[in-house]
């Protein structure tokens, strides 16, 4: 088992000065997953905000081989990169035993949404990458648009809530799901409050043959609308309440990976947040409702997926 | 220091400066809070460094000695999760003045 003292000894592969939020989650993610590994990493970003904060003109906070690649296509630029390196090991141009590891990254909005097709492609093709996604349910990086990650009810720029409408209408896209359709190797959802588990799925993504997945759930008070000290308090809630529940789909087997003691209601999750704050209001009750009644069957249905 | 332009780009937009981020001093936006460290009740349990997402909590030695200001946003999240019987990490107000240096 991986120990944090540890972890603390390894170099950073991102460093101090990029220009994420205060309590942003990116970087807490990215801390864990990028020390999965002890061999050289290419990293392809497509634009978002892990993109354009560490990569401010003329400064980079990489310490690894990083590609800046449009919104859409992350995936494909890394899967290129991936297929260079084996056909370099193929001519012998780099030498059979030394490995190289590949890392496609990309928000919500580049991922759910506008990098979704090159996204599947690669997975279908069976590139031997991990792409991660690190989710934080909005396009936080060009203020807060709804994304089709963004939750039931949010109140996002694009979908604000007001006299008319009780914020985003539709249930977001489950899109771990939709990676685990493609029957590639690995398939997990992720959070950073559970650092040993993201750290275990990142290793296992890693090592892995083929395309492994990783849904990793993102702190965003900018958009989310907390109190910033609050971010990790506020992620072991969403994974106690089932909103974003840790599992793995390995070789297509499912398996949840923590089952809270007691499931807390949702209310506590979206109680801290301002973009849910006019779901307190009488007419907005029925969101509510809804909200826990969804994440009741998914939570049951996922558990039936690990029951088979 | 002389200011950087689109000049002094390598052609391909390459930066060869890996990591040269650590010029860009994020302490100089610091939210008017400030954490302050208290040795004596840190357990070393390594959970403020995991937490801080601007890198700001000083290790020397397989020990947390300590707050890196130059990093420091003041977002709270190590005094929040530090869990010592009394906090290790506490949170203070701090004027907020004008920074010197910053980026160029």
């Amino acid at each position: 088992m991986a120990k944090l003292k540890d972890l603390a000894k390894m170099e950073d592969r991102l460093v101090a000065g990029h220009g994420m939020c205060l309590g942003c989650g990116i970087p807490l993610i990215f801390k864990v997953v990028l020390r999965a590994t002890e061999d050289p990493l290419i990293i392809a970003n497509a634009t978002g905000c892990l993109e354009v904060c560490t990569t401010i003109f003329p400064r980079t906070a990489w310490n690894v081989t990083w590609i800046h690649s449009a919104f859409e296509n992350a995936a494909s630029t890394i899967a290129g990169v991936e297929a260079m390196y084996k056909a370099l090991k193929r001519k012998g141009k780099i030498p059979k035993d030394k490995t190289i590891k590949f890392l496609g990254t990309a928000g919500d909005g580049g991922t759910y949404d506008i990098g979704l097709q090159a996204l599947s492609g690669t997975m279908e093709r069976g590139h031997d990458i991990v792409y991660l996604c690190y989710d934080n349910n909005a396009y936080a990086n060009t203020g807060g648009q709804r994304s089709s990650a963004t939750p039931l009810g949010a109140s996002a720029s694009t979908s604000p809530a007001g006299t008319q409408s009780p914020g985003k209408l539709q249930w977001r896209k489950d899109l771990t799901k939709i990676l685990a359709a493609h029957n590639v190797p690995y398939v997990a959802q992720a959070c950073p409050s559970r650092w040993q588990d993201l750290y275990n799925k990142a290793k296992k993504a890693f090592e892995i043959e083929g395309p492994a997945f990783l849904n990793v759930l993102c702190l965003c008070p900018t958009e989310w609308k907390y109190e910033e000290s609050k971010g990790i308090e506020l992620a072991k809630i969403a994974v106690d309440s089932c909103v974003w529940p840790l599992y793995e789909v390995e070789n297509g087997k499912y398996k949840v990976n923590y089952k809270p003691k007691e499931k807390k209601p949702i209310l506590e999750w979206i109680k801290p947040q301002g973009r849910f704050r006019h779901l307190f209001k009488e007419e907005n009750a029925w969101v509510l409702e809804e909200f826990q009644k969804k994440v009741d069957e998914e939570w049951e249905e996922l558990n039936r997926l690990a029951s088979l | 220091m002389k200011k950087e332009t689109w000049k002094e780009l390598t052609i391909g937009t390459i930066n060869l400066d890996a990591g040269n981020s650590v010029k860009n001093l994020t302490g100089t936006w610091r939210s008017g809070h400030k954490p302050e460290f208290i040795a004596d009740n840190c357990i070393q349990c390594f959970f403020c460094w995991l937490y801080c997402p601007h890198f700001a909590i000083l290790v020397e030695d397989e020990e947390v000695i300590g707050i890196n200001y130059d990093y420091c946003t003041g977002c709270g999240m190590c005094a929040e999760e530090c869990p010592s019987k009394e906090k290790s990490i506490v949170m203070v107000k701090e004027e907020i003045k004008l920074a010197e240096g910053g980026t160029t």
